[in-house]
Formats: C-alpha cells, structure tokens, sequence
C-alpha cells in the first residue's frame, strides 16, 4: 500500500500547501536537503532551537502545536479557516458545496469512509471519522507545511498522525521508520518548501504524477526544460513565490481557477482582491516582450488563449509518468493462493492491482484543450447521474464568454462503481482496518454499504461500473520560451485546436469551396495565357 | 519606330516594387491560408504582416503622386475600342494585325487595361484593403465599435480578394509580353520608354 492511499485525498490543494506559510512566503530553503543545512541558510530572525518552548521531549503532534501556539497565537485559528484544514469549498458561482470532503473523482473516489488513510494530507492530527473536532486548536498540524527537516511523515492509516513508535513502513516491506523525533522537527521549523507541499501535492490520487499531470515529484529539483520559474540552477522558484499566502490562505485553486485577467500585471503591495497565483499577476496582459509584428500577434492572443496552452506543450514533462485512465471494474482478481496481484507495466508502474485495478500511464502528453472561464461545475454523490459516460466535473465557459480562453487540460478517464437503484455515483470505503474496506476483502457489497452509509445515502443492492470523466486545468510544468508550441502546432488542420469552436484560426478553417473554385480559376487562366502564348509563338513562326 | 517616355522614375519605381510586395502578399498569404508550408506559419505571418505595412506606405506616396501630377486621369475608362482589343488579343495578335490602340504619354494605358486596372483600383484592392484592415486589428473591434462583424466573412472575402488578384497577376504578367515583341512592354517599364508605330 504505500503512498497509493496516502495520497486519495489530495486533490485539491494546488498550491496550497503553503497555507501555513504565514505571510508572503516567497521563500528558498532547502527543506528538502536535510537537517543542518536547513537551518544555516534560513533566512529567518528566529533560531527556533534557542526557544524554551521547543527544548522538550514531545510525545505526539498536538503537543508540538501547543508550543507553536504559545508565541503563534493566531496561527491555529487561521488555518482553520482555510480549505488545508476544512476541506470544503462553497463555490459562490454555481453555489455547489466542494472541497475534498465532499467532491467525487475517479482515482481513489471519496475521502467519505475512509479518512483514516486520507488524512495523511490534512493539516491536522486525529480526523478518522465524523466526529472530528475542527475546532480543536491543537489539532492543527504545523509541521506538515513548516517541517525543513524532510524527516516529517504523516502515515495513510494514522488519522494524520507521524508514527510516534517504530513502526515498519510501507506495510510488508520489511523497512521499519524510526519513532519521529518532533523535537529536532519542531526545533527546525521553517517555511514551506517544495519538499513539503510536494509531499501531498505531487503524490494525489495515490502516487508520484498520478493526479494532476503537472505536478510531481521531478519538481523537487526540476531542470530549466521542466519548469522554467521551479529551475533549481535557475530562478529556483518554491511553490510560494506564486502561491503567495495571506493569513495561511494559500492563493490558487483548482475549485475556483482563475481563467483569465485583464488587469495586468499585480502591484506590490496594492490590494485589490485578485488572484495573485496567475501568470498574468507578474507577467501582465502583454507578456510578449518587443515591438514586432510577432511579438504584436503573440499579445493578440491573450485575449483568447490561456498562457498555458502554448507555454505548457505536454505535460508529465519530466521522467515521471502520470496516471491518465484507472479502471476500477477489474479489480479484486487475486492469485491462485487468494492473493493480491500486481503487474508492472511501462514507465515501470503498476498496470494492474487487485487493490484498484488497472491503470496506464503516460509522459508528455499532449493536453485537451477547452474553452473556460474558470468556472467548474461538479458532478456530486446524490446526484442522479445516467449510466452513460459521467462527466464528474465540466469546465464551463465558451468562446463568447469574455472572461473564457482556451485551456489545457488533462482528462482523467476510468470506470468507477455506479449505485444502479439509487442513480448516482457510489461512495465505497476503501481502506481500514475493517473487513469492509475494499482492501482488506475485495467484497463491493460490503465497501458500498458502509461506504454509501457514510455518505447519508442507503447502497440499493444492485451496482455496475460505469465510465467517467475528469479534467484537470494544467498550468504547472512551464516551458522555456524555446519550447512553446509555435504557431502551426494549432494553426493547420487537425492542429491542436481542431475541436475548438467560435474562434477563426488561419490555417486551419477555410472554405473548401471558394478554394476549389479560387485555385480553378487561376489555374484556367494559367493555361489559358499559355495556350494564347503558344498559338502566337506558333503564328509567328509560320509568317 | 518612334520612343515615347511614358513611364516616369517614381512609375517605374511603384510599379515594380508594388509587383514584388503583391507577390509576397500572396505567397505568403496563401501559406497562412493553409495552402501550403514553405516558409513556416510565423515567418508567414509576419512576412505578410511586414509587407502589408510596407504597401501602404508605398499606396500613400503613390496615391499622392497620380493626384499632384494628375496621372489619375490614365484610370478613366472608356469604352471606346473595347471591343477591337477584344477582337486584337482573340485574332488579330496572332496575324501581326495592328493593333488598335495608339499609346501615347497622355494616354498610355489600351481601353481594356483601363478597366482591368480600374477594376483592381475599384474593386480588388477595397475588397482585400477593407478586409485585411480588419483582419489585422481583430482585438480592436470591440473598441471600434464593430463587433457585429464576423471574422469568417471578413477571412472569406480576403481570399476572394486574394484569388482575383492572383488570376489578375497572370493574366498581367502574360499581357506583358504582348508588345509588338514579347520583352517590349517589359523593358519600358523598366527604361520608362515604350517604342510605338
């Protein structure tokens, strides 16, 4: 099992993981180097190993944020305000209640039922069930975002919680964790790094690449190839530097994306309420540096194109392969012993579980694209849904929408179970030490009763797998200038674009009848001078 | 054989160099149309673009040279001998018939190229002008005022232009080498002298 549950829950968090980062934390730091290191190049005025607080033996998560909230007396109240800690999202739009807790996807499916595991990436200790307090101050985990160490683990299974004994890690495989040392932790905080927001932002969906396609573990120390701001030789940019936070919110979301803004670039220190995790918020409505009539038609563009369409060519960019369909209907098939099987297949992952059933996975690949405005419509448990192909969330917008460009994206496809009597996609619970989690007994009946339950809904009986759909924004993984798409990737027939509507694209839309009978023409003309020059060459030589 | 000077420095100087933006203009138009790839869609574009601008700084010179020295008047048509140039290129060409116009400095240009010419001043040109004025300055309808109009018609009738003035150029060319021997008309309107009867 390994990260596969571990990582169910992450989904929504783009960015957000620096939601503790305290203020703009545009930060450095090589969190994810290690201990000594760590310290000496902070840039912060506080040494934390030098505080009383911290010079202490702690014996579990919560005690650490007790100290924490000694001097960060606000801390804890801010986080749980924010959508790290409550999982929710109201979109004021479409008025849907989201957030991780509530949406449905087609990876691992539903945190409902089964956080326990998924917890892992909550900001906080102790959330198995319903009846988590998410009031409790304590409760908010600080070094899941402050950790500089890298020796900070919170394991699917513990309710949030690192393992506070030894304890072997992944299941079966004969490795053994060490007890989490929360002091030497706690005495190294510091800002949020890569390393730490990647720790659930680049394993979703139950592994490295599997969710977002944009965003994995390569980026921990990316090339200027993989990621033009994240180059570690290079701008070296964290998470932060554009997922600036305010309070521990983190700005950019996929629940609520920023299409598009026409307002140019973000002044320091101006506020005005926008989304500063946009390219547009640094590099402006006109990004294409020059006066010429290139560059002019490349800013002419932006009015209809998202940056990320032609600055994010592919996406899984890097060495690691991402998880593009899952199709849960085969799982359950065990050896002749009644035991699980795994197959590897290309890029080295598994193409078959009898956890999850079968995937495939791909590099660089070329992203649908789609009108959008940023507006996202989901398709919720409850909801009556047909058997035919589901879409679990629709990008919303089209080309007479002023503020929709065309997006790239990644669909996600699968086949997930279907409640056939109650009409709506099934919640089932997964991962336990119950003998109704799917994982431990492979039964669906037994999985879909607690797992429906759990969700306030009676499992009718009766299921099937039915197929569903998926998509991801990509806006992660930016190219180099030089690696753009250039103009005829879209502009020429069955370019990428070929299934946009309601733009006109030289190159790719004409009318085949005024060329027929343009070209026709000129052609009778051509043949006609030719047959008039031959005749008078003829006549004149017989004068 | 009698030498008129019928076509003057800055003629000569706009006809050849319009001849070469036209000609750009539509190979490379024709590239971003989709017709073919030689150049690259940028470099396309951009040639096109480039050579657009450098038209219209050229119309303006030229535009202001038929009206001071009153060259415009060469453009008014007339049907007067029409016919007989249709019966000289159809027969007569063929059987060193003379032929039916008599070029003169005031009058240099044969009944049919008025028209032909008047036909790309009045019709062509507009329609490929007024189109790829719009074409251009896409982002700016909205502030124009002009958002009603719809870019597929605006792209359609720019071809159309396109087209006729591509049919236009080779019956053109062709019509050049119809002098009383084939490089006559050429090399006037190089040397600006035309040899007449």
């Amino acid at each position: 099992m390994n990260k596969g549950i571990k990582t169910l829950p992450k989904m929504l968090l783009i960015g957000a993981c620096l939601l503790f980062a305290g203020g703009a934390s545009a930060a450095t730091d090589a969190a994810s180097t290690g201990e000594d290191t760590a310290r000496s190049k902070s840039e912060s005025t506080a040494d934390h190993s030098k505080f009383e607080e911290l010079n202490k033996d702690f014996e579990s998560g919560p005690e650490v944020t007790e100290a924490c909230l000694e001097c960060h007396t606000e801390a804890a109240e801010q986080v749980q305000h924010t959508k790290h800690w409550t999982w929710e999202y109201l979109n004021p739009v479409t008025q849907q209640k989201l957030g991780k807790k509530n949406v449905v996807n087609n990876f691992c499916t539903s945190v409902t039922s089964n956080q326990t595991f998924c917890s892992a990436c909550h900001v906080g200790y102790g959330w198995s069930d319903d009846s988590f307090d998410f009031t409790s101050e304590k409760n908010v985990d600080c070094l899941a975002c402050h950790d500089t160490t890298g020796k900070y683990k919170k394991i699917p299974g513990l309710s949030g919680h690192p393992n506070y004994d030894t304890m072997e890690w992944p299941p079966h495989s004969g490795n053994f964790r060490e007890p989490t040392d929360l002091t030497k932790i706690a005495q190294n905080v510091g800002k949020t790094s890569r390393q730490t927001c990647g720790n659930c932002h680049f394993y979703g969906g139950g592994g490295d690449a599997v969710k977002h396609g944009d965003l994995d573990s390569s980026l921990l120390e990316p090339t200027r190839y993989l990621d033009v701001h994240m180059d570690a030789e290079g701008l070296d940019f964290t998470c932060g530097s554009c997922h600036l936070s305010d309070s521990h919110e983190v700005s950019g979301s996929r629940y609520a994306p920023t299409a598009s803004d026409d307002n140019g670039a973000l002044i320091r220190g101006k506020k005005d309420g926008r989304n500063p995790t946009t390219c547009v918020a640094c590099h402006g409505n006109e990004p294409h540096p020059g006066t010429t009539v290139s560059t002019a038609k490349l800013n002419a563009h932006t009015d209809k194109v998202a940056c990320q369409t032609c600055h994010i060519p592919e996406y899984a960019r890097g060495p690691i392969a991402t998880k593009m369909t899952w199709d849960w209907s085969t799982a359950g098939r065990l050896d002749e012993q009644g035991k699980r099987i795994r197959i590897k297949g290309s890029e080295g992952r598994d193409s078959y579980d009898s956890k999850k059933g079968t995937f495939t996975y791909e590099r660089f690949v070329i992203p649908e694209y789609t009108w959008f405005n940023g507006n996202v419509k989901f398709t919720l448990f409850g909801e009556k849904v047909t058997e035919d192909k589901v879409k679990i969330n629709e990008f919303l917008g089209g080309p007479d929408d002023p503020d929709s460009r065309i997006w790239p994206t990644k669909v996600f496809r699968g086949k997930q179970p279907y409640d056939v009597g109650n009409e709506t996609l099934a919640v089932f619970h997964t991962a336990g030490k119950d003998d109704s989690a799917y994982w431990n007994t492979y039964d669906w009946d037994k999985a879909l009763s607690w797992g429906m339950e759990a969700q306030g809904l009676e499992y009718s009986g009766e299921m099937k797998f039915v197929e569903t759909e998926m998509s991801w924004p990509i806006t992660h993984m930016v190219a180099p200038k030089e690696d753009a798409l250039t103009c005829a990737q879209c502009h020429r027939e069955n370019g990428r674009l070929q299934n946009i509507s309601g733009v006109h694209m030289p190159g790719r839309d004409n009318t085949p009848m005024v060329d027929t009978i343009g070209w026709t023409l000129a052609l009778l003309t051509l043949l006609g001078v030719l047959f008039h020059g031959a005749l008078r060459f003829i006549m004149s030589k017989k004068d | 054989m009698e030498r008129i000077y019928v076509f003057k420095r800055f003629e000569r100087f706009w006809h050849w160099s319009q001849a070469a933006l036209i000609i750009t203009l539509l190979f490379t138009g024709f590239e971003v149309h989709g017709s073919y790839t030689v150049l690259g869609f940028e470099t396309a574009v951009a040639t096109h673009t480039t050579a657009a601008w450098t038209l219209v700084g050229l119309w303006v010179f030229a535009v202001f040279w038929h009206f001071t020295t009153g060259e415009w008047k060469q453009y008014i048509p007339t049907t007067d001998k029409v016919v007989a140039m249709f019966r000289y290129y159809l027969t007569g060409i063929f059987t060193n018939a003379p032929h039916p116009f008599k070029q003169t400095t005031l009058s240099k240009h044969n009944p049919l190229q008025r028209l032909a010419y008047l036909f790309v001043l009045l019709i062509i040109n507009p329609l490929i002008w007024i189109t790829g004025w719009f074409y251009l300055f896409y982002n700016s309808w909205a502030d124009w005022g002009v958002s009603w109009l719809n870019i597929e018609y605006i792209a359609l009738f720019h071809v159309i232009a396109a087209f006729m003035m591509l049919i236009f150029l080779i019956a053109h060319v062709y019509l050049g080498t119809a002098g009383h021997t084939p490089t006559a008309h050429i090399k006037a309107m190089v040397t600006g002298w035309e040899e007449v009867d």
